[in-house]
């Protein structure tokens, strides 16, 4: 059972972004982002979805700064001052992102207008969010720096998945919590082009370096111009 | 000189009646769709009035349009870092009561209702939930001024009126309003597309229609913000923004856009501008008072050799130059100064362009108990001190509020009617009509020009249609015979999105 899901599922979850999200972009870009609905309720959501994104951007670049330098976090670690800071942030972090969470969710359940654009996947990702960002702030809590103990077993884990010879002994014996919030991890990915999720991939940087005006020429070519 | 064509168009606001049919007939075409009930991509509002969606003019709410700080030009919404830092909430977003909330009837009730004491009666629903709702605005609300006290008196273009000159205005017996139908302004500068983070719109370098790339579009939302005319919207069923189109399909195949073919007071006018497009930045920073004098600059004469010959060398075909000398739009922006753009303050340099209502038709009674009305003579055509829409209101509408450039729009188009009322019925006297007529800078067959092309205008004369030549630019990137079997309205893909 724990080799299919430390060692099977993230290879399917992966397969299924990546395969998923090619397949949906060229069968229908115009699906590919999220549909807001701030137009239909604009108050609340500042208060779920501004928390919300800010914090999970954070701790999701924290979780992929452990696995890139786990020798830099160890390092960083070593002073207690600076650990305490660490864990006392990425706490306050989780908590911030769970309660813009908890908004989004009390807002879409609770208004009839929302209620009439959430489909079904949608409810279904807002429960596994809440499952994950719970079971993340479990750990955070009952098994406190994380930050450290996850260079020792979730890195060395996710290089032995990349590098093709998976070695589930650094995360069969932990506890249950962690299992949950590591499952749940790759079922997520794996859902993730059959959900809004897959806005994430639009994020529109390049819009830091056009020009104003986006003027087009007959229907293929493409030139911007400046003419502001 | 970087040449292009604009299609471009003119409403003759003294035509206006407020009938609606031009945005039913969009209406009807466009958006009946899911998510789009609420969209009038054309619609018609009463002056004075805070219009649809509510207040759209006033950009400390919304923000709107550009602005100028010195030298540069910015997207009031905020620079590039400020829009990407809040794409996770948009804090100028009208939201759906901003407009008002779709709904239909439950008409099934009149025929199946069981048999009992009452009539049966069709409750309205709406159609976002599907439940019973108590309908508190629609698209028209304010129409003819009803409701006035909330809706007339907020309107934002009575800033700098003074209490006195408000209170005249609201008086019964002094009431005036008007009707200004609008749909997309198709700017040479336009807000939507600086603000979008996706490039999703963008404007069509033939003929200058700004569309919406559905694709492309993430819904981010700011073109609805970054628009000051509030003319695109958000398909809350689709998440994507949608606006008008110009009806580029009948364009294409050389028919007028449904809005204006359909127009009862054959108010619209559609035609090509031929401008420079290297002088777009400059005109758009020019100080508000000259801001129309600036871009009635930036629109070239086609029948200059030196400008033709650059239209040609810049890809536009002959047969566009050709549409562009007879267009009608050239005749009443360029030639007669008389059509304005809307809120030019706005700096999107709009090419839609109003001309200015002369009313009412009958002057202002002159003395001071009221009641008995200057019917002699020039009176019947109010002046401008007496008019009873203050001049100041119309300036802020279509010229920046520069008055002298909506008085002398007014001027003219009064002398026209004199001139013309002394010719076919003697009234009023030839010699004054002609004064009158050099006074506002015209002359007596400028002013046949105008009266024909305002009262007697033929189809063709208000619809010079530019010959698309699409099978050119289809042939530059694919064999047409493969074209052929992919065109076709809509997208490839069913739009439907969420539950």
């Amino acid at each position: 059972m724990s080799d299919f899901l430390f060692a099977v599922l993230p290879y399917l979850a992966a397969l299924s972004a990546i395969v998923g999200s090619i397949w949906r972009y060229r069968a229908s870009q115009f699906s590919f982002s999220s549909v807001s609905s701030q137009f239909l309720e604009s108050r609340q959501l500042f208060w779920g979805s501004v928390p919300w994104h800010y914090g999970i951007i954070t701790i999701l670049i924290g979780h992929l700064v452990g696995v890139v330098f786990p020798s830099g976090v160890k390092v960083f670690n070593g002073e207690p001052v600076r650990l305490y800071i660490l864990e006392g942030t990425a706490l306050a972090l989780g908590f911030l992102l769970l309660l813009g969470l908890l908004v989004l969710i009390v807002r879409r359940s609770s208004n009839a207008r929302l209620r009439a654009v959430t489909s079904g996947m949608d409810a279904v990702l807002l429960f596994l969010l809440l499952l994950q960002v719970g079971a993340g702030l479990g750990i955070a809590i009952y098994y406190r720096w994380g930050s450290s103990w996850y260079v020792h077993t979730a890195t060395p884990y996710f290089w032995s998945l990349f590098k093709l010879q998976p070695q589930t002994d650094y995360v069969t014996s932990l506890p249950l919590l962690v299992k949950v919030h590591i499952v749940n991890a790759f079922v997520l990915l794996a859902l993730f082009p059959f959900t809004r999720l897959v806005h994430m991939l639009s994020v529109p940087l390049a819009y830091l370096w056009r020009s104003y005006q986006v003027v087009v020429w007959g229907q293929r070519q493409i030139t911007s111009r400046r003419g502001q | 000189m970087d040449i292009r064509a604009q299609v471009s168009a003119v409403f003759h606001l003294d035509k206006c009646i407020g009938c609606h049919t031009c945005s039913i007939a969009c209406k009807n075409i466009w958006t009946s769709r899911d998510g789009a009930e609420y969209m009038w991509w054309n619609n018609v509002e009463t002056k004075p009035g805070t219009g649809y969606p509510t207040m759209w003019e006033d950009q400390r709410k919304y923000r709107g349009g550009w602005e100028l700080n010195g030298k540069s030009l910015t997207p009031r919404l905020g620079g590039r870092l400020r829009l990407v830092s809040s794409l996770f909430h948009n804090p100028n977003l009208p939201t759906l009561d901003d407009y008002y909330e779709p709904w239909t009837y439950q008409y099934g009730v009149l025929t199946d209702a069981p048999k009992g004491e009452d009539q049966p009666t069709a409750r309205p629903v709406s159609r976002l939930t599907g439940r019973y709702i108590d309908i508190e605005a629609g698209p028209n609300w304010d129409d003819d001024m009803s409701g006035s006290a909330v809706y007339a008196r907020n309107d934002v273009n009575l800033e700098g009126l003074t209490l006195a000159q408000r209170a005249s205005l609201f008086q019964v017996e002094q009431m005036a309003f008007f009707y200004i139908p609008r749909n997309c302004n198709h700017c040479l500068n336009p807000a939507c597309v600086a603000v979008c983070p996706s490039s999703a719109p963008y404007k069509r370098a033939e003929d200058g229609i700004v569309l919406v790339n559905q694709d492309k579009c993430r819904g981010w939302r700011f073109c609805i913000s970054g628009c000051p005319y509030k003319k695109v919207y958000y398909n809350w069923k689709t998440g994507k923004s949608e606006k008008c189109v110009l009806c580029y399909p009948r364009l294409e195949s050389r028919q007028a856009p449904a809005c204006f073919h359909s127009c009862v007071g054959r108010i619209r006018y559609v035609g090509l501008l031929l401008y420079d497009a290297e002088r777009i930045g400059e005109v758009a920073r020019a100080p508000e008072a000259v801001l129309v004098e600036a871009q009635r600059s930036l629109i070239l004469d086609p029948r200059n050799p030196a400008v033709a010959s650059a239209a040609l060398r810049n890809g536009i075909s002959q047969s566009w130059v050709d549409a562009a000398c007879e267009s009608p739009i050239y005749k009443w922006v360029k030639e007669w100064e008389l059509a304005l753009p809307l809120h030019p303050e706005f700096r999107t340099l709009p090419t839609l362009f109003y001309v200015p209502p002369l009313l009412p038709v009958v002057a202002a009674s002159r003395d001071s108990a009221g009641g008995i009305f200057d019917m002699s003579g020039s009176g019947r055509f109010s002046d401008t001190e007496n008019a009873r829409l203050p001049l100041w209101y119309l300036a802020r509408l279509f010229s920046g509020g520069n008055e002298k450039t909506v008085e002398r729009a007014l001027d003219k188009l009064r002398a026209v009617r004199l001139y013309k009322h002394a010719a076919s019925f003697g009234s009023g006297g030839k010699d004054n009509a002609l004064a009158a007529l050099k006074m506002a800078g015209s002359t007596p067959s400028e002013a046949e020009a105008i009266s024909r092309l305002t009262a007697l205008p033929r189809f063709q004369d208000r619809f010079s249609l530019p010959p698309y030549q699409r099978e050119a630019s289809i042939e530059a990137t694919v064999d047409p015979m493969i074209h052929k079997g992919r065109t076709g309205f809509g997208p490839n893909n069913s739009p439907r999105r969420g539950p």
